[in-house]
């Protein structure tokens, strides 16, 4: 992990190039995130490349809800030779939620972009194939969110199948 | 003899007996390895294209896990990657402590590796079973399960569960392993490399198994960086990335062993890279049953970990503590945190955010097989069907880890 300066001084070379594109910096149990602008995630993601972390580990989503904007998308980056993470985060609105897609830079993305928009309707522009990956195709709603209620399901038998809400025929 | 290549080459109306098919293998099918679809188009008996379509084991688990205290999201989180569950504990367990900044007794980490890699021994157990199942070999299904068994009579005997122990607590484990079981983990070590020579000696010399691995289904290593294939694929392309090694969690940094690596990244060096494993992970529970320390095998932290029975007949402050923890739980400082470790398939990782109360907020977990499951349609792309099958094996998903 960078240390507390090590991802100030990252966050200072992104904003050198781009004044506005980092919101914030974390740095929490030795964990360095930079909270970047939902339009600027593909340069920050491409800068950090440049730096070494070249290699995409991971893909979260989260919902902040009540907080605002809502949705949180973290990218897990590490370097494999320094052994060094660091994350970065956007977040947006959900009336809005559209992030860049980086599949096309990192492939590893692909499924999990695809598992973010299923889970939290975040849509990625620029996706190849965007569809619900573990929730039936037609399911309607999104499941991860912190409204959606659990067990507000019925659970689909053969006899009622074909009537339950959220599975249209 | 014509290769799948040579057949390409050829233009498509030359082969006018030929054309693109395209089916379904599964959902249900005994050599997907749990419920996976994979959309294969056929041009003869060459795969042209691959897609997995994966969700048929959904259940929720990381919405579920929201809904839980965080002591009692452990058995939950565990179901994930059913053949790695101490794996799957041992990640949320870690995430928990590094947000609560707790230590972590020496002797429950010596426990936790002892559990962790008699785990990885049986996980590979079973990839090697249903692997060589699926190349026609069925005799090593039964020598890999009667070993299999052996693993799962340890934790019966440490924890009283076969699978699913819930062996791994925040702060420690939940008890001592019981007298005598040393010994036979001991045992169990000694007998266990001489059964992995045998499992070599029936599979790495015989030539329908080196003619159906060699060279078959070969991913670089760029690609694999790409796609984020970590693990023992990873390690077959000659990348000697373990997390063991590179971050050392838990106290991997004082085991001597070596990291298994391949040179070609074919089907048959992602089996040699597993069957040495087995050694190295025999070598590491020796080694950890030799040094094992004495000492508290959870932390004292009352706040955390419960109190001892005992203590609840004499103490107003533990009976308190115990009320607390088994009805609310404990409240964890907000904040997020991501804790990856090596399982078996590659890196497992635990993206856990708190609220401050005393349910996680999100449990997001970074599970190796939906990862490298992205590799497939790279591995059988223009190879012959029955090489995807035998592609799917030395892949190695499990389906329980994927859909969650």
């Amino acid at each position: 992990m960078p240390d507390a300066t090590g991802l100030e001084l990252i966050a200072q070379d992104i904003r050198e190039a781009d004044p506005d594109a980092v919101l914030d910096t974390v740095f929490f149990r030795g964990r360095a995130t930079l909270v970047v602008e939902p339009r600027a995630i593909r340069d920050v993601l491409e800068t950090l490349r440049g730096k070494g972390y070249g290699f995409m580990a991971s893909l979260h989503g989260v919902d902040y809800w009540p907080e605002e904007p809502r949705l949180g998308v973290i990218y897990e980056l590490l370097d494999m030779d320094s052994v060094d993470r660091i994350s970065v985060k956007v977040r947006v609105h959900t009336d809005r939620p559209h992030v860049d897609s980086v599949t096309d830079r990192w492939p590893t993305a692909d499924h999990q972009e695809r598992e973010v928009f299923d889970m939290f309707g975040v849509v990625f522009d620029g996706h190849p194939d965007l569809r619900r990956i573990l929730m039936p195709e037609d399911y309607e709603g999104f499941p991860q969110r912190r409204d959606f209620p659990i067990g507000g399901e019925p659970v689909i038998f053969t006899f009622n199948e074909d009537h339950v809400p959220g599975y249209p025929d | 003899m014509s290769t799948p290549a040579d057949i390409a080459a050829q233009p498509l109306r030359d082969r006018p007996d030929e054309e693109l098919l395209t089916i379904n293998m599964g959902p249900h099918h005994p050599a997907t390895h749990g419920v996976l679809r994979l959309l294969v188009t056929l041009e003869g008996e060459v795969v042209r294209s691959c897609k997995p379509v994966i969700g048929y084991v959904h259940t929720g688990i990381e919405k579920t896990a929201e809904d839980k205290a965080y002591w009692k999201a452990i058995p939950v989180v565990e179901r994930m990657d059913y053949l790695a569950y101490y794996f799957n504990a041992m990640t949320f367990c870690n995430a928990v402590e590094r947000i609560l900044d707790l230590q972590v007794p020496r002797r429950a980490q010596y426990l936790r590796v002892i559990h962790l890699e008699l785990n990885r021994i049986m996980s590979h157990l079973v990839w090697l079973g249903t692997s060589a199942l699926d190349l026609g070999a069925i005799s090593m299904f039964w020598y890999c399960f009667r070993e299999r068994e052996k693993v799962l009579d340890l934790f019966e005997q440490s924890s009283g569960q076969r699978m699913h122990t819930r062996y791994i607590q925040v702060g420690g484990v939940i008890e001592d392993v019981p007298p005598g079981w040393a010994d036979k983990v001991r045992a169990f070590c000694r007998e266990m490399p001489r059964r992995v020579d045998q499992y070599a000696a029936l599979l790495d010399r015989n030539e329908i198994v080196l003619r159906r691995l060699r060279n078959v289904a070969v991913v670089d290593e760029e690609t694999l960086l790409g796609l984020g294939v970590t693990g023992p694929l990873l390690r077959a392309a000659g990348n000697p990335w373990d997390l063991r090694k590179a971050q050392p969690y838990s106290c991997y940094d004082e085991f001597d062993f070596r990291v298994p690596v391949g040179t070609v990244g074919d089907n048959y060096d992602r089996f040699k890279v597993r069957l040495a494993e087995f050694y190295e992970s025999v070598k590491i529970v020796e080694q950890a049953l030799e040094g094992l320390p004495e000492g508290p095998f959870i932390t004292d932290d009352r706040k955390v970990a419960l109190p001892p029975r005992h203590e609840l007949s004499t103490s107003m402050e533990a009976l308190i503590h115990h009320f607390k923890l088994v009805t609310e739980g404990y409240r964890v400082p907000p904040g997020e945190v991501y804790a990856p470790i090596e399982s078996p398939r590659g890196e497992l990782g635990v993206f856990l955010r708190s609220d401050g109360s005393a349910k996680p907020a999100r449990v997001h977990m970074r599970d190796p097989s939906f990862v490298n499951l992205q590799v497939l349609p790279h591995m059988v792309q223009d190879g012959y069907v029955a090489d995807l099958i035998a592609s799917l094996a030395m892949l190695d998903p499990i389906l329980g880890g994927i859909d969650r």
